[in-house]
């Protein structure tokens, strides 16, 4: 966007929602440079901060008329750039749209503005013994309309299912500034095709979501958790393999490696058992009678599997104290290296001893350090690749091991990103799991949503050429500096 | 529904499928895509179909790992028969149909969702990858072979009760489920239909056919946290005891909560399905027991190892009228009321109580006028809840005069989509909503 069509449209976006909700000062655009994938970093053109639905679409329609891309960003948690802004565009923020709108527990639902963070949800209706199911580990701090764009999983994913299957309907501001409801707000199976369905994990390149409806479950009757000690990652995930084959499925099934143990032990003492190669977290819940017979076959899998040592937590000061760990271990790792690259990709569960082995394999004849903290209840795994940006050559290796744990991910049948999105960072790799037909039919989607090619541009597709989609400019990325790790999954 | 002569075309393979799409595409010709056929007369009347493409050649697994629990198959396998090589690994695909014939690719087009919905969600949500032949006669894939995977869009959901006007599905990839150690039917016969049904304008608070009071919040509304008194009690849906009972076992999770009533039987039936382990299963089905006999005087209240017959069946035949009521549940009572008002005994209902997700039966001879003026007064008082009333099914005498839909939230997105994905309107036009 030229200086003067920035000019204007910040005058006259002013006029119509107010000074404070737009940001054209170049020391605050800065601090929107980045979402959570801080070594993509573009300044947007101009920041808006809308209250309502009818201020976006405001923004919206100024942008259109403009021929000006924007880009939805929430709380700037998203870990592939998905919210990376557009350095000719307007960067829309929906910060100030945190109102829970209504809450109907006899159907079970809730409305929220996109701002609104996901444990909040959770909280307005604990104390009615309810609760929001997804659980990104940024759940504290993450948007509903974040978790909307990139489908979001968590730990507890493996059992309840991503954003997807939570969200029954949408207020959507397409890029031409229409506000359409789509979906159903308290019952299911719209007539017509699934747009709520398209719209949740299409990363912002469909519209802006300007309310949500969320289905709202009870809170099960018993969560009991479990920790595991094994001698290396192959009994863990022997275990793990075990607890499928035995018909179970737990909440959460999470997996830490000996360096990731020895971090999180570093960081904040989490006492982990002594000489534990490998911990398992199985987190088990439901009805009382259940979680209880399903506890007695996790023992035993893991007395089967040589576990050296196996606690319980059932109320909530035990259990924070065995997740401690596993939630600061990214943190913690960052204070065992100076950077790190957190990769996500997805494997089938069968291949995980043998693709941890590769892992491992690359990490060594690349010199390098790669600690594993992941999801192995669906073979999400998170490695995290160790360098130091100091030493001459480390960077380059550390991305080349990225980059190649991807690569076994997909020769392994798997996915190159399970919960964290595409973004910009993973474009390039589209071609290597989807054909370019496959990635043409895609943007079909886009094409019918969002004809003018306005919508967050320059995602997901490596070469979005359709639609007569005018060419992007290359965001200024620095070079990679990954920040040290927050709480991320 | 398919009329006048069309030729049949049965591809025993993907490529066989591209043929028949291209060579429909060069001649100009319209495609009806069929599974087993057992929902032919499901939606609008078809415009001139020239081929009709059946799926039922394409069958068999393509991969099953037990371990991954992951399976992929081809779309026209029955979903009986996939089943039972799904059973002898102790898993299940947790997706249902109401006919015995069904196809995968059948099921997944029509939206078909059967009790196990209430846990498991529907095929929507189970299916993790698709391929599938667009009207052009390109391959097209999107998702892929692991449970977890966020790359690029989800053409699966677009697939997925589409009615056939999208592409045609060729291989489905889903997530399973362990099949259950254990499970019990609790079963409640003789409940008082006032358990289900609201009389139409009876209490303050209730249901009027306008809509004016129809309970459920409106979602402009503003709520404000630490404000109880602001949570929709849904008032006269609440007092129904069918109703009232699905707060009470949430805890006990049963996996699917079922009603059947209507006829000329002056009571109906509410059962509860509970999965799980032999001692658990015990434990919650004689806890479901006890609450379904506390809130349903008069009921006969027994468990059982076995479904009870209508379990997961349409409450219409082939040539009847078939209605889908997808509510919120606390429009149940007052939807079925002014139902039955308009109906009396010819009206039967089945389904999902506990998802909101209903069908509704009537007999062929049923007055056109009066099931119009029934849809007008139903759809009317879902207006703003995000409910909704679909004729599934109807003769052609019938169906041609009614508004099938009813409000499409989002047409305009999906006229747009239809016209990327078939342009020249080739794949069951007329069939969907909106004329697509």
């Amino acid at each position: 966007m030229s200086a003067p069509t920035a000019t204007e449209l910040a005058r006259r976006l002013r006029a119509q929602l107010g000074a404070s909700a737009v940001v054209t000062d170049e020391a605050e655009r800065r601090t929107y440079e980045c979402d959570g994938l801080a070594h993509y970093r573009t300044v947007p053109a101009l920041v808006v901060l809308p209250e309502s639905a009818e201020q976006v679409r405001t923004v919206v329609r100024a942008c259109h008329e403009a021929g000006v891309p924007w880009v939805a960003r929430g709380s700037g948690t998203g870990l592939s750039g998905g919210a990376l802004p557009h350095p000719d565009g307007v960067l829309i923020v929906t910060s100030r749209m945190r109102r829970i709108l209504s809450i109907d527990l006899v159907n079970g639902r809730a409305v929220v503005e996109p701002g609104v963070i996901n444990l909040a949800i959770s909280r307005a209706v604990a104390d009615h013994g309810w609760f929001y199911a997804p659980d990104p580990s940024s759940q504290s701090v993450c948007s509903i309309g974040g978790n909307v764009a990139e489908n979001s999983g968590g730990a507890k994913c493996v059992k309840y299912g991503f954003t997807v299957y939570h969200v029954t309907g949408l207020e959507l501001c397409t890029s031409e500034g229409e506000l359409i409801r789509v979906g159903s707000w308290l019952a299911a199976d719209a007539p017509g095709y699934d747009l709520t369905g398209l719209v949740v994990g299409s990363e912002g390149t469909l519209g802006i979501v300007t309310k949500v409806a969320v289905r709202l479950l009870r809170r099960p009757e018993q969560v009991t958790t479990l920790l595991a000690g094994f001698p290396s990652t192959t009994e863990a995930g022997a275990a793990t393999s075990a607890l499928v084959a035995a018909g179970l499925v737990p909440a959460a099934v999470e997996m830490m490696d000996a360096l990731a143990i020895s971090a999180a032990e570093q960081a904040v003492a989490c006492r982990y058992p002594a000489g534990a190669g490998a911990v398992l977290i199985v987190e088990l819940d439901g009805p009382a009678a259940e979680v209880a017979e399903e506890e007695r076959i996790v023992r035993q899998v893991f007395a089967d599997c040589g576990a050296i040592e196996v606690r319980r937590a059932v109320d909530e000061a035990e259990r924070a104290e065995i997740w401690k760990g596993r939630k600061s271990a990214f943190a913690a790792v960052g204070r065992i290296s100076r950077n790190y690259i957190v990769q996500d990709g997805v494997i089938p569960r069968t291949s995980l001893a043998s693709v941890l082995a590769s892992i491992d394999e690359l990490a060594r004849s690349a010199g390098i350090q790669v600690a594993n903290v992941f999801h192995a209840g669906d073979g999400n795994l998170h490695p995290l690749v160790l360098y130091d940006e100091t030493v001459p050559g480390e960077l380059d290796a550390a991305l080349s091991v990225s980059g190649a744990i991807l690569d076994l991910c997909l020769e392994h049948g798997g996915s190159i990103t399970g919960e964290h999105g595409v973004g910009v960072d993973k474009m390039a790799k589209m071609p290597r799991m989807f054909s370019a037909d496959d990635l043409e039919t895609m943007q079909w989607l886009r094409c019918a949503f969002d004809p003018p090619g306005l919508a967050n541009p320059g995602k997901i597709f490596p070469t979005p050429r359709l639609c007569g989609e005018p060419p992007r400019p290359r965001s200024a990325a620095t070079t990679p500096g990954i920040d040290q790790g927050i709480e991320i999954w | 529904m398919v009329t006048g002569a069309a030729s049949i075309v049965r591809p025993a393979d993907v490529a066989g499928v591209v043929d028949a799409v291209r060579a429909a595409a060069t001649d100009s010709r319209t495609v009806a895509i069929q599974g087993a056929g057992t929902k032919a007369a499901w939606g609008g009347r078809l415009a001139a179909v020239d081929v009709v493409l059946a799926t039922t050649a394409l069958t068999g697994v393509v991969a099953h790992e037990p371990g991954d629990r992951v399976v992929t198959v081809r779309s026209g396998t029955p979903l009986r028969e996939l089943q039972e090589t799904l059973a002898a690994s102790g898993q299940r695909l947790c997706v249902e149909s109401g006919y015995a014939d069904a196809t995968i690719g059948g099921v997944l087009a029509s939206g078909e969702a059967g009790p196990l919905r209430l846990r498991y969600g529907s095929g929507r949500d189970l299916l993790i990858g698709v391929e599938f032949v667009r009207a052009d006669g390109v391959v097209a894939r999107s998702g892929g072979r692991v449970v977890k995977n966020v790359a690029g869009y989800d053409l699966g959901r677009l697939l997925c009760g589409s009615y056939g006007t999208v592409g045609v599905i060729t291989t489905a990839t889903f997530r399973l489920h362990p099949l259950p150690a254990a499970s019990a039917w609790v079963v409640a016969t003789g409940v008082r239909k006032d358990a289900f049904l609201s009389p139409v304008g009876a209490s303050a608070g209730g249901p009027s056919p306008g809509g004016a009071s129809w309970p459920g919040p409106s979602p402009g509304g503003e709520w404000r946290p630490g404000q109880p008194g602001a949570l929709t009690d849904g008032s006269d849906a609440s007092r129904r005891a069918a109703i009232a009972v699905l707060a009470d076992i949430a805890t006990v999770a049963p996996s699917a909560v079922e009603s059947n009533l209507g006829g000329p039987e002056d009571t109906g039936e509410l059962a509860v399905l509970v999965e799980g382990s032999p001692a658990g299963v015990t434990a919650r089905a004689r806890a479901v027991q006890t609450l379904l006999a506390r809130r349903l005087p008069g009921a006969d209240v027994a468990v059982v190892t076995r479904p009870p017959t209508w379990w997961g069946r349409y409450p219409f035949a082939g040539g009847e009228v078939g209605l889908k009521l997808a509510l919120p549940v606390s429009a149940v009572p007052a939807v079925l009321g002014t139902l039955h008002e308009r109906f009396g005994p010819r009206l039967a209902v089945r389904g999902s109580l506990g998802s909101g997700v209903l069908y509704a039966g009537l007999p062929a001879d049923v007055d056109a006028g009066v099931l119009a003026a029934a849809l007008a007064g139903v759809r009317a008082g879902l207006a703003g809840t995000g409910g909704s009333c679909v004729v599934v099914t109807a003769p052609p005498s019938i169906r041609d005069g009614l508004d099938l839909w009813g409000e499409v939230a989002g047409l305009s997105l999906m006229r747009r989509l239809k016209a990327q994905f078939d342009p020249a309107g080739r794949f069951a036009a007329g069939r969907f909503v909106g004329g697509l």
